[in-house]
């Protein structure tokens, strides 16, 4: 038996140590999500999953599951807050969907698609961020990253090799390599690396595969995100006895 | 019969992959061509856009002339849309954004092989480039954004008509896409 707050009217039912966002992807309810990932510890940075939590603003992927909560997601107000921090996103990077081999498949492009965000609507800040192509296998494109820090938690937690990490403060950070020389060439990534996959738009891509998949095939062409998570998270079922992604 | 419609349609810093994507609503064009007619626009060959109800312009804003042109579509136009990557957020142009202008001619015009006796174009008839690209809606207030590189003529074709029969345009999951 367990206990259950409310999301938008439904109820939800949670076990006890789960957050907001884990209890309403496991009961079938999706909160829109950038940085969070069902097999690391939340990080709470993109602020897309802020939901109203008896009325305060929080984010749901840090929120602890309580008894009796009312809680809003799916209303215009929130909305338009996820909108305005995609269109961010697009405006401080150089995100230019035609020409990456992440297009059609990148979780940034489809929230947009998602919340109908058809322009940046900022002045766009275009950044000088010259790409990392120094290892034979492995290309790092710094134009796209929205600092989700989910490869830094891959590589340091499940990898323990800890390639990757944040410098910086404000509007100058930004994602380094760990290596002397801050080449990736110099650190011992490999393909097989979690940290390969968890990228949720396009900075780390495995060379020679790019566009691989025709328009059409690929992750959010025939899905939209709010579908396609719900698929990907942890079910009910399985979430008493551990989630079954971490058992992949 | 009420009046048409009347549209202009211009292509910017872009590549005229808009207008072709447009083209590619088909034989829906002679529904089209019921409801609208066209000013300026390539198959007009009308060369500055008057009064009119609809403005659609594809590409960036990457030297002197796009700013006069986008201006006279601001000055004439009730509705003026952006359509596709480039005049949404600089598209492929604005790869340059982040190098300088004047290395960028050097290194096309001058330094690159085979160039031995080449030099930077400087007839006054052309229009001077602008340090950098820039989208439409940093120039100019945009009413309505069809993104997409380009925008399917399925998009372009349910944005008109909505707009058309005055409702909200919507795109929603197949027909919104930035690629």
């Amino acid at each position: 038996m367990s206990d259950t707050f409310h999301l938008d009217g439904a109820e939800v039912p949670f076990e006890s140590g789960q957050t907001v966002m884990q209890a309403a992807l496991a009961a079938g309810h999706y909160i829109p999500h950038l940085c969070y990932h069902p097999e690391f510890k939340p990080h709470g940075s993109c602020k897309l999953c802020t939901v109203k939590v008896n009325g305060r603003t929080t984010a749901s992927c840090t929120m602890p599951a309580e008894a009796g909560l009312e809680i809003e997601s799916e209303t215009e107000e929130l909305n338009a807050l996820r909108r305005t921090l995609v269109q961010m996103l697009f405006a401080e990077g150089n995100h230019f969907c035609p020409s990456c081999e992440k297009s059609g498949n990148c979780m940034l492009q489809a929230l947009g698609y998602d919340l109908e965000v058809h322009t940046a609507g900022f002045r766009h800040l275009y950044p000088d961020r010259p790409v990392d192509a120094s290892h034979p296998d492995i290309l790092l494109d710094f134009n796209r990253c929205i600092l989700c820090e989910l490869c830094v938690r891959a590589s340091s937690e499940v990898d323990g090799k800890n390639v990757f990490g944040l410098a910086g403060r404000g509007i100058t950070k930004h994602l380094i390599v760990n290596a002397e020389s801050g080449q990736l060439a110099d650190t011992d990534i490999a393909l097989a690396d979690k940290a390969m996959q968890v990228c949720p738009v396009g900075v780390i891509l495995p060379k020679r595969v790019g566009f691989s998949i025709p328009i059409g095939s690929r992750r959010y062409d025939e899905r939209p995100i709010s579908a396609q998570a719900l698929d990907d998270a942890p079910r009910q079922s399985a979430a008493s006895g551990g989630c079954t992604a971490c058992e992949e | 019969m009420s009046k048409k419609l009347r549209i202009a349609t211009t292509s910017l810093a872009g590549c005229f992959g808009c207008h072709m994507s447009f083209l590619d609503i088909d034989e829906r064009l002679l529904a089209l061509l019921e409801l609208v007619e066209f000013d300026r626009s390539p198959i007009t060959d009308i060369k500055h856009c008057g009064p009119c109800d609809i403005g659609l312009i594809e590409g960036g804003i990457c030297n002197a002339e796009n700013v006069h042109v986008l201006r006279e579509f601001r000055k004439n136009c009730k509705i003026l849309i952006a359509i596709g990557s480039c005049a949404i957020t600089g598209g492929l142009p604005a790869q340059r954004n982040h190098l300088d202008l004047g290395s960028c001619l050097t290194e096309v015009y001058l330094t690159e092989p085979g160039l031995a006796h080449g030099h930077i174009p400087n007839d006054p008839e052309l229009p001077l480039p602008l340090d950098k690209v820039h989208p439409l809606h940093e120039v100019v207030k945009i009413d309505y954004f069809i993104p997409g590189c380009p925008p399917s003529g399925d998009a372009i074709w349910k944005f008109l008509t909505d707009l058309i029969a005055g409702k909200t345009p919507e795109l929603g999951h197949g027909l919104i896409k930035y690629d």
